[in-house]
């Protein structure tokens, strides 16, 4: 390996390092605001998960938890936070993409494009449930 | 139980999960789920849309540490995503197949092997394997500080190259290692756990990469992984907001906890125990999963 390419690798890598812990903070911050005003305003039985019924659509549909969320619905803004976690390697992959650019290491650049791709295809295609 | 005790009494689980999996280096996530369906009655789909969020958080926010220690290789754990995120896409899509008991078996199978796994003493891979030509133009070589914290010696190279204070390491095996992260990728995305056990398997025993840096590498790409097949569960209804909550915070919280009192701990009797807990919850798992109570 080259080793002149060594220090912006670590240097690099600390940064992404950054990131995804910023991220997480900020995905638990929002779930935490969410879901204390959700307890807080709880009443009653709680819901049963022995058997499966799946998610409401309004916290399955990307645009409809944000609407949700804006709203301030406590559970759209619990399942934001959740989504930012979701985001949070997809965004990692997306600068390590540019980093190795930033390197010119064109192989890796297509080698993260690949893996990028896979990240939204699963996220954003409606038919790959 | 109302909510709020629900709530809280799962956290507690979580949090416990979550610093168990951290000190033993076996991940939370593996326990996430026996926990939600066996002890708390929870349908085995929400449970696995709980722990592979729970995932995702615990390999990013582990993440800053082990790069900054800088053991983790980003070629190798990049190449190798593509391996495991198509191979998570295929456990999502999997998943919405088969039924749950045959997942719930499935799941006790894998619990039983990562339970092996932290039974098991690891030598760790000699560094001297020979160049690879596959992994050569891959790039995936790369090295490691010398003087690692495990007490291990510096190797000294005696031709100079030593001023850099790194041991370089050749990759083997590449087909092998990828085809293994396939698998690990698949598992991932049919039960929502890391498999951290396949991911370390893969680097470690096929491709020869030094112990340390399959750990880390492979904590680097869990995340990736789980966001993969998270997409799919998302859509599909298995990922419950009220649920996630106390799973996600207390897993995270949990993991964050172990991390911080690891140098203090002992890690053999914890990794003796967690792995005897582990494997207690893999044969009810099985057993549940044949009488399709799961």
């Amino acid at each position: 390996m080259d080793k002149s390419a060594k220090p912006t690798d670590q240097q690099f890598e600390m940064f992404l390092g950054q990131l995804l812990r910023t991220g997480v903070l900020i995905a638990a911050l929002i779930a935490f605001l969410g879901g204390v005003w959700f307890l807080a305003q709880s009443r009653g039985a709680r819901q049963d998960y022995r058997t499966f019924h799946g998610v409401p659509a309004e916290f399955t549909n990307i645009p409809r938890v944000f609407h949700g969320a804006i709203a301030w619905q406590p559970l759209a803004v619990i399942q934001l936070g959740i989504l930012v976690l979701i985001a949070t390697p997809v965004a990692r992959v997306l600068f390590s993409m540019l980093g190795f650019a930033l390197e010119r290491d064109w192989m890796y650049v297509a080698i993260t494009a690949i893996v990028l791709a896979l990240l939204l295809y699963s996220l954003i295609n409606p038919s790959a449930s | 139980m109302n909510t709020i005790e629900f709530t809280l009494v799962v956290a507690v689980g979580s949090f416990i999960a979550g610093m168990l999996g951290a000190l033993t280096g076996l991940g939370g996530g593996v326990v996430v789920v026996p926990l939600l369906t066996l002890v708390f009655g929870v349908d085995i789909r929400y449970a696995i849309g709980a722990s592979l969020v729970s995932v995702i958080a615990t390999s990013s926010g582990a993440a800053a540490a082990y790069l900054r220690e800088g053991y983790s290789n980003m070629r190798v754990g990049m190449f190798l995503e593509i391996a495991t995120t198509v191979g998570a896409l295929s456990g999502a899509f999997i998943a919405g197949y088969v039924s749950t008991s045959a997942i719930a078996v499935i799941f006790g199978v894998t619990l039983l092997y990562s339970a092996y796994t932290s039974l098991r003493t690891k030598p760790d891979a000699s560094p001297a394997q020979p160049a690879d030509r596959l992994a050569t133009f891959l790039k995936l070589d790369g090295t490691y500080p010398a003087a690692s914290a495990d007490g291990s010696q510096i190797v000294s190279r005696g031709d100079g190259v030593a001023a850099t204070e790194r041991q370089s390491y050749h990759v083997r095996n590449v087909p092998a290692g990828f085809s293994l992260m396939y698998v690990a990728g698949l598992l991932s995305g049919l039960l929502g756990i890391g498999s951290g056990a396949v991911k370390v398997l893969a680097m470690d025993q096929a491709m020869k990469l030094p112990f340390k840096v399959s750990t880390t590498t492979s904590n680097f790409m869990i995340g990736v992984t789980a966001a993969a097949s998270a997409g799919i569960y998302l859509r599909r209804g298995y990922i419950d907001p009220g649920l996630a909550l106390p799973v996600v915070l207390g897993v995270l919280g949990g993991a964050l906890t172990g991390a911080l009192i690891l140098p203090g701990a002992k890690v053999r009797t914890l990794r003796m125990v967690f792995g005897a807990v582990i494997a207690a919850l893999g044969v009810q798992m099985i057993f549940e999963g044949l009488k399709g109570k799961l």
